[in-house]
């Protein structure tokens, strides 16, 4: 019976083609399938160089080492290590992300010889003064939105890309929606628009100079973020890209912070 | 000459007429490109070193562009179920305010404690209507005890509580058209203000134990473009009624009537419709030229018409009389017409641009009073019909006694009119500097008695700003610098003029506080850099968004910005504390000095700076005055003799000023150069004439008196009441600017009068030797052609 039910809903979906698959299931279905496209890398590490500019022109430098293990199961772990500025220099911060409940995280303050918990359930701020929030950095997670399909369209350098607009399902987010445009070919991120509370746009993410690695996953070379409504942004350049380097459970634990 | 145009005009009189019109039309048709600037930065020339300061500042840290809302509940309890639930709610829907990137409450401030030995980062309450006595408590004791609430967001007394938002308007917005166009101001400010007054109306309905006040920098904008729609609805009704009404009782005649009335709307129209071909910009003060270029077109047309309908009294048909009254006419108006204009031009050497917009403006409704006065004025009088009546004599019967009690008198009026001259204006230092920015409003305005009420309850509205620079990026942790801070913090507490200190080191000796399990030892400064640094990096990333630290440090962590409060004071004390603040800087931390900037700071140094470039102005208005006077006159020596009657009186209102309110400004920089041109009128009419009896007549110097007194003493009298009855219409204006400008231009021009009627006539008896030395006995232009009479 089940199976008689389901060969008919197949059918019908077959049949209907993509007609039949509504906006949201589609932005669902393409959301799923980008996860999926870079699932398997296990690690990775990487250099972030990050640069702020305000509106008076003036720049600010920061250095971060990031390490990632992929998740198996719940979201993935990451380590970032502070090498800029001088004065945090030396701390680390490890993130533990989940779907839909709020990641944890601890600090290492060199300083203080302490591991301490960032112990707040809003994370909408900005990261280190930039003008990336946690959540625009953060492991971005399918369960994290419900999503809506808009539509298609080119997007520079002879692509073409899914637009789809997502909106946060977590609590405690900055954001009211993000429009993403998805490259139809390889499911590169290469924008995000971000609309804040009263769904005004307030920023901005142009990603570019993707490279391929481990003969499967891309990443960009710089991120830039605008504020629509400061003019202040933010570059991340990123470079040292490696894949598959052997990191396990042990080197995301609250101990290996402080080394 | 004169009387072949004056022939001309009559005529081709339909020509004129329709020629006026149409002129008047194109002009008018200008008027489209005007659009109202409510921003006061418009006050401030680009180049104002103090306005570069505070958009570098804001460009360094965000805008200061806000509203504060206050929610006052009607038992004075903050604490309470009922107002926190309020507070919580609004504070969520001031999200909403359009432009807004920050709001600042109550219950979204980020309280930092100390829990199990980690730092936790929290709204200070959620979900209000839940709250038991002992967390009410709890709450209480939090906020009053935190320095960055008290005085801020919350009253000492705890019984009125602000929401402060925050906006950043964009310059450029889409066109929607993947392009960008400039963004027009007014129209985001009268975004926001809708949205915030339908939140303020929410809020009352919603919980009606609460009462809202609104104010912060957006609301002042706001005022400015609401007082003048109050000036429009109120003044220049009652201004063109009053003109009007003195109109009719002068002339006696509807036509006249009617016609002064259309060249007055011509003019006004003309001159608004020139501004828009030119690009000016509207605003406060540019809103106050309507009711003087209808004022000062009145005088124009009077003389033009008493001397036409005295003329048809005596049986003159009404082309004839025209041409009659053109003819004694041209000269006069014609110059009274250039030393108006010359006044109201030399506004351009003011360094607030919209005293530049409204001289501008003004001249160009003198002008255009001009110009219709003697084309369109003649062809649409005698084109009107027209009831003759008896002379009323009574008037200049009381001028002729007047003038012989004046020649009576002489010697008295000599001495006791120039002492009490010297009197007056030595009391003119008794002036104070004053320009408190939100008395720019009179208790009419919603903005003024709101901004009132915060600052005798919650907070003050004037702050001083003040980047601290440091040399190396990530300075502000350094112990060094966090512990001068800190004393330039205490200090300034200390100080009499301050509400509030909004400064970081009240975070840093919070954090490290919490990151000693909040034991009370702690709350003081970090001990090294690399601890207040890592701190902040603990505290910044667990803040939300919109209440990040970047309103208080810049990007590099090399300057923060510490925000002082102060009560409502005068610009003198602002000056005083500015001046003790730089003192301290110099002595204790000359390697962190910074400068003050705010809008505070601005329009405290705004009067003196224009009083300063007024001061050129008004120079290059009395020289070509004066060159126009010994022109028309033809003897430098009675144009250095105008000097006396043009300058005094503006001398003299200065020192009544002293007297009546002793505050001076931005507004009243202006007046004496502006009035300038306009007193100036009354010594033209009046000297003409003299010399007209002295020289022409060969009478002497009392027998020329009297006869200056019987032919222009009524309508001197006369015009210089319409004056100033249009003047003081200004007065009444809710925009002090305007107001204080139309009381003590009316004071200026019936000082004016009263000089030229006790002071001039005993000066030129005494002085008459001196003055005929020359003995040149020639015409004056002036007298020849100027034979006005009521």
């Amino acid at each position: 019976m089940k199976i008689k039910l389901l060969l008919a809903t197949l059918l019908t979906v077959s049949s209907l083609g993509v007609f039949a698959e509504t906006p949201a299931e589609k932005g669902l279905r393409i959301a799923k399938a980008a996860d999926l496209s870079d699932q398997g890398f296990s690690d990775f590490t990487a250099n972030m160089v990050m640069t702020l500019k305000n509106r008076a022109g003036k720049t600010s430098r920061r250095i971060i080492r990031i390490k990632t293990l992929e998740g198996k199961g719940d979201g993935d772990k990451s380590l970032s290590l502070f090498d800029e500025p001088a004065d945090v220099k030396g701390t680390a911060m490890l993130t533990f992300s989940h779907g839909l409940k709020p990641d944890d995280q601890w600090l290492y303050l060199p300083a203080l010889k302490r591991v301490k918990r960032i112990n707040s359930k809003n994370k909408s701020g900005p990261f280190m003064g930039s003008e990336f929030a946690f959540e625009d950095l953060g492991s971005q997670e399918v369960e994290k939105f419900t999503y809506n399909y808009l539509k298609e369209e080119p997007c520079g350098n002879g692509m073409k890309c899914h637009v789809i607009e997502r909106i946060p399902a977590y609590k405690y987010s900055g954001y009211t929606k993000q429009v993403t445009w998805i490259d139809t070919q390889a499911y590169r991120p290469v924008k995000v628009m971000y609309y804040d509370r009263k769904n005004s746009l307030l920023k901005t993410l142009n990603a570019t100079g993707f490279k391929q690695y481990a003969g499967k996953h891309w990443r960009p070379a710089l991120m830039a973020m605008q504020n629509h409504q400061t003019g202040k942004s933010t570059t991340l350049e990123w470079t040292n890209y490696k894949f598959k380097t052997g990191l396990s459970k042990r080197d995301f634990n609250k101990k290996s912070l402080a080394r | 000459m004169v009387k072949k145009y004056a022939e001309s005009v009559i005529q081709f009189r339909w020509a004129l007429l329709i020629l006026s019109v149409l002129f008047m039309l194109l002009a008018g048709v200008g008027a489209k490109n005007l659009f109202f600037n409510n921003d006061y930065r418009i006050f401030f020339s680009a180049d104002d070193p103090r306005l570069q300061a505070f958009e570098e500042l804001q460009n360094t840290y965000t805008k200061n562009d806000n509203v504060i809302l206050v929610l006052a509940p009607k038992d004075g309890v903050v604490f309470k179920t009922e107002t926190l639930t309020a507070i919580e709610d609004v504070t969520e829907k001031a999200w909403q305010t359009p432009y807004s990137i920050r709001v600042d409450s109550l219950s979204n401030y980020q309280h930092s404690e100390s829990v199990e030995d980690d730092m936790s980062v929290a709204n200070l309450f959620e979900e209000a209507s839940e709250l038991d006595a002992d967390e009410l408590t709890r709450i209480k004791a939090i906020a009053l005890n935190e320095p960055l609430l008290l005085h801020r967001l919350i009253s000492e007394k705890a019984h009125v509580s602000a929401i402060n938002i925050t906006m950043e308007f964009p310059k450029q917005i889409p066109d929607g058209k993947g392009g960008t166009i400039a963004a027009d101001p007014t129209k985001q400010v009268s975004e926001v203000v809708t949205s915030v007054r339908e939140l303020k109306s929410y809020i009352e309905k919603t919980y009606p134990e609460l009462s809202v006040h609104l104010s912060g920098i957006v609301m002042m904008n706001n005022a400015f473009g609401e007082a003048t729609i109050y000036d429009m609805s109120h003044l220049l009704p009652m201004a063109l009624l009053l003109i009007l009404i003195t109109v009719f009782l002068l002339l006696r005649s509807v036509s006249g009537t009617l016609t002064t009335l259309l060249v007055i709307l011509f003019s006004v129209i003309t001159a608004f419709g020139l501004a828009g071909w030119l690009g000016i910009e509207l605003s406060s003060p540019v809103m106050s030229a309507p009711v003087i270029i209808m004022t000062l077109a009145v005088a124009d047309c009077v003389h033009i018409l008493s001397t036409w309908l005295s003329e048809i009294r005596q049986g003159s048909d009404k082309k004839t009389a025209m041409v009659e009254s053109l003819r004694v006419n041209f000269m006069p108006v014609f110059l009274t017409s250039v030393t108006t204009a010359i006044g109201f031009l030399s506004l351009n050497t003011s360094d607030a641009p919209p005293f530049r917009d409204l001289g501008n403006v003004a001249a160009m409704g003198v002008i255009a009073a001009f110009i219709f006065s003697i084309f369109f004025l003649p062809a649409i009088a005698t084109l009107l019909p027209i009831r003759e009546k008896k002379k009323d004599t009574h008037t200049l019967k009381i001028m002729s006694s007047f003038a012989e009690w004046v020649i009576a008198k002489q010697k008295s009026l000599l001495v006791g009119m120039s002492l009490i001259a010297v009197v007056l204006i030595s009391l003119i230092p008794i002036n104070e500097l004053n320009d408190v920015f939100v008395e720019y409003f009179d208790e009419r305005i919603e903005f003024r008695r709101d901004t009132d009420f915060i600052s005798q309850n919650l907070t003050g509205i004037y702050n001083i700003e003040y980047s601290i620079n440091t040399e190396n990026t990530g300075d502000i942790s350094d112990p060094d610098v966090l512990v001068n801070i800190k004393k330039f913090t205490d200090w300034l507490n200390t100080q009499p003029e301050v509400v509030h200190v909004n400064t970081v080191t009240d975070t840093f000796t919070r954090l490290n506080k919490n990151m000693h399990g909040d034991d009370k030892s702690y709350y003081k400064l970090p001990e090294s850099r690399e601890m207040a640094a890592q701190y902040l990096l603990l505290y910044e990333m667990s803040l939300p968004f919109g209440l990040d630290l970047n309103n208080q440090i810049d990007i590099d962590k090399k300057s923060t910005r510490i925000t002082v409060t102060l009560k409502t004071i005068s610009t003198k004390q602002v000056l005083e504390m500015e001046t003790r603040v730089d003192q301290w800087m110099e002595q204790n931390m000359p390697h962190l000095k910074a400068v003050g900037a705010s809008p505070t700071i601005m329009f405290a140094h705004i009067g003196m700076k224009n009083i300063i470039s007024m001061i050129s102005g008004t120079t290059i208005a009395l020289v070509l005055i004066s060159l126009i006077l010994v022109f028309a006159l033809k003897s430098w020596r009675y144009g250095l003799l105008s000097l006396i009657p043009n300058l005094v009186p503006a001398g003299m209102a200065f020192g009544i000023w002293a007297l009546i309110s002793g505050e001076i400004g931005l507004a009243l920089s202006v007046v004496t150069a502006m009035t300038l041109g306009i007193v100036v009128d009354d010594t033209i009419h009046f000297l003409s004439k003299y010399l007209r009896a002295r020289r022409e007549k060969g009478l002497g110097a009392e027998d020329a008196v009297r006869y200056a007194f019987s032919t222009v003493g009524v309508a001197l009298w006369v015009t210089s009441v319409a004056l100033v009855a249009g003047f003081l219409v200004l007065a009444t204006s809710s925009f002090k600017l305007n107001s204080g400008m139309g009381l003590l231009t009316a004071i200026v021009i019936a000082i004016a009068l009263i000089v030229d009627f006790l002071l001039l006539p005993p000066l030129l008896i005494k002085l008459d030797a001196w003055l005929n030395k020359d003995k040149k006995v020639t015409e004056p232009v002036a007298a020849v052609i100027s034979e006005n009479q009521i």
